[in-house]
Parts: C-alpha cells; sequence; structure tokens
C-alpha cells in the first residue's frame, strides 16, 4: 500500500507544516500516524494524549482544517486523495508542534461557573433525582463532555470574539442548572448571560455538528438565552 | 453593556420578531388576496382610508421593526467595528427613533388618505 503522506505543523504559531512518509496500516487512527512520527521519524515532535479510547479528550487536532479527536478518527475517513494535514486546534495558543495551551479554554469553565455549588454535608441523606425527571434527562444530555476543545476550536465565535466563553464552558453551566441539587443558580446565569456569553452565539451549530461525543451546545446555549431573559424581566440578574 | 440588559435586549428582540414574522405573513398574503384591478395608490388608499384596522396593524409593525432592527444593527456594530459601546448604544437609539417616526408618518399617511 502507498505511504500516506501527512504534513505536520512545526513549531509554534510562526511555525511551519513538515512532511512526512507514513505506512499505512489497516484500521490506522490519526493518533497512531502522529506516534508513528513521534517514535520512528523525529522524536522531537510534541502532541498530547494519553487514554486513546476517547475517554480522557486530551489528543484533538486539526485534521485537514476539522477539529477532530484523533484516537477515534479512522485515516480512511478523513482522507483526502492519500495526504493528511494535521494541526494544533484553533482558537488556541499553540505552545509547541501540535500542543495547544488550554489554561483559556479551563479558566472559561470556572468563569462560567462550572463548579458543582451544593447546601449537604455528608451527614445528609443522599439527595434523590428521578432518572426519567425532564431536568435530569437534560443533565444526562450535557454532562458527557470529556472537555477536548473540539467545539472550542470550531465556533467562528471564538475566533472573532476571544473573550467568549464559548460552546464547552455554556455547555458544563447548563448541565449544572439543571442539577436539582445545586443552590448558586443565580449566580450561574449572571456568569453566562451577556455579550461573552450566552447572548454572543449566533447558532452557527460547528460545535454540535463536530462534538465527538455527539453533544448539542447549540441547544444548552438557546437554553441558557431563555433563562436569562426570564431572570432578567424578573430583576433576578441586577 | 450589563449581562441583565443584554438578556432583556434579547427578549424584546425575540418578541417583536413573533410580531413580525407574523406581519409580514399578513401583509404579504393580504397583497396577493386584495389585488384585484393592478397595484395602484389609488386602489390602496380606497381601502386604508379612515380603516382602524390597518391603523393597528400597521401602528404594530413599525412598533415591532422599531424594536427588532436596532437591536439587531447594535449586535452588529460591537462585533465588526471598533466603536465604544456608548456610541453604538446612541447610533442605535437614533436609528431606532428614525424607523419609527417614518413608519408612523407613513402608517398616518396611508389612514387619513
Amino acid at each position: 500500500m502507498q505511504p500516506l503522506s501527512v504534513s505536520l505543523w512545526r513549531g509554534t504559531s510562526n511555525g511551519q507544516f513538515a512532511r512526512y512518509d507514513v505506512p499505512r496500516q489497516p484500521s490506522q487512527t490519526i493518533l497512531d500516524v502522529v506516534t508513528y512520527v513521534q517514535r520512528h521519524l523525529d522524536s522531537t515532535l510534541s502532541y498530547r494524549f494519553a487514554c486513546r479510547v476517547g475517554m480522557c479528550g486530551s489528543c484533538a487536532m486539526s485534521v485537514n482544517g476539522v477539529a477532530r479527536w484523533t484516537c477515534r478518527t479512522h485515516v480512511s475517513k478523513v482522507i483526502k486523495g492519500n495526504t493528511l494535514e494535521i494541526a494544533p486546534l484553533a482558537n488556541l495558543p499553540v505552545i509547541k508542534d501540535l500542543t495547544t495551551d488550554m489554561s483559556a479554554f479551563f479558566d472559561k469553565w470556572a468563569k462560567a461557573k462550572g463548579q458543582f455549588t451544593g447546601d449537604q454535608t455528608r451527614d445528609d441523606a443522599f439527595a434523590i433525582v428521578r432518572p426519567d425527571s425532564e431536568k435530569r434527562l437534560e443533565a444526562d444530555a450535557a454532562i458527557e463532555c470529556i472537555g477536548c476543545g473540539v467545539c472550542y476550536a470550531s465556533c467562528d465565535t471564538v475566533t472573532w470574539k476571544p473573550d467568549y466563553l464559548g460552546p464547552a464552558a455554556l455547555n458544563r453551566a447548563w448541565a449544572l442548572v439543571n442539577d436539582e441539587r445545586d443552590v448558586a443558580q443565580t449566580e450561574r446565569l449572571k456568569a453566562v448571560a451577556g455579550d461573552a456569553g450566552c447572548h454572543a452565539c449566533h447558532t452557527h451549530t460547528s460545535c454540535a455538528e463536530r462534538c465527538p461525543k455527539g453533544i448539542s451546545p447549540t441547544r444548552g446555549i438557546s437554553a441558557l438565552k431563555k433563562l436569562t431573559a426570564k431572570a432578567a424581566i424578573r430583576g433576578e440578574l441586577d | 453593556m450589563k449581562p441583565s440588559t443584554q438578556a432583556k435586549l434579547w427578549y424584546w428582540q425575540r418578541i417583536s420578531a413573533m410580531v413580525l414574522a407574523l406581519c409580514v405573513l399578513i401583509h404579504l398574503v393580504t397583497i396577493l388576496v386584495a389585488v384585484k384591478g393592478g397595484l395602484s395608490g389609488a386602489e390602496i388608499l380606497a381601502r386604508t382610508r379612515g380603516s382602524a384596522l390597518t391603523l393597528v396593524f400597521y401602528g404594530s409593525f413599525v412598533l415591532a421593526c422599531a424594536v427588532h432592527a436596532p437591536i439587531g444593527m447594535m449586535k452588529i456594530l460591537s462585533e465588526w467595528t471598533a466603536l465604544p459601546q456608548g456610541a453604538v448604544n446612541a447610533l442605535c437609539a437614533a436609528f431606532g427613533a428614525i424607523l419609527l417616526m417614518v413608519g408612523i408618518t407613513a402608517v398616518s399617511g396611508v389612514y387619513r388618505g
């Protein structure tokens, strides 16, 4: 089989693509390709991965211009001709090669009040949340986020408005809004309202289309817009 | 701009969009159904002169436009230009006032004939 012609981003934001020939294998993933280059062709290549099975969210990269989780992306599904172009995720500063600095991404989770705030102690009984309740189902739909950054890298609004919280942070906030045990809901709505929050979303739905876990942050963001509007009309956000 | 103000503006843009959707539909259907002998000014004015229904319907249409358009314009100017927020707000308030004034003048014109 003809070897793959792979272009990998090298350097920082001022870097350039370098080309490598990588042997083609059956069921080969993009992460396999990058790992082959690092282990056999150029050991100075930097990239990030951990679990290799789609759980940790650390290996996302831009593959032929589209943000993807590389450990679960088969070469055969995304290859164009015989070439692959692999770059670091967009909308994040490049540390080196394929590794991005995700500090701003996770800082925004904190800004969106993405931490659970309860008022029970270990001495209290377990909270009983019905698995088929409307809120629990909404939380279920949003909770499986692995923090890979694919949605954030795919979001045009983040590109032109860098202080926008982004789809992942707002999806996290939406999951917690639906947590019946959480007691910081007004503070959370205040944190996600406004032109750096849910009201900046233009509903392009790139996040929903590209989320590898099938989550729709757009849906949660739309719901946050309605909730914050109701709270603002009632004067709760002042 | 305060987050609570943003949220309220989003609410009013949504409400005015609902009104506009209904008004545009009625407006277009009325044009298709009502035109009999050509779309002349005299024919239109003969129907609208002194009509309270025309006054209320197109008055609501104009009001919804004057609320909806400036809020959208505010978003576009904030995102696409480097204008300070105060200037954006002033421009959009003026834009809304002009829309309202021109619209009311037009509605009043077709009502009085």
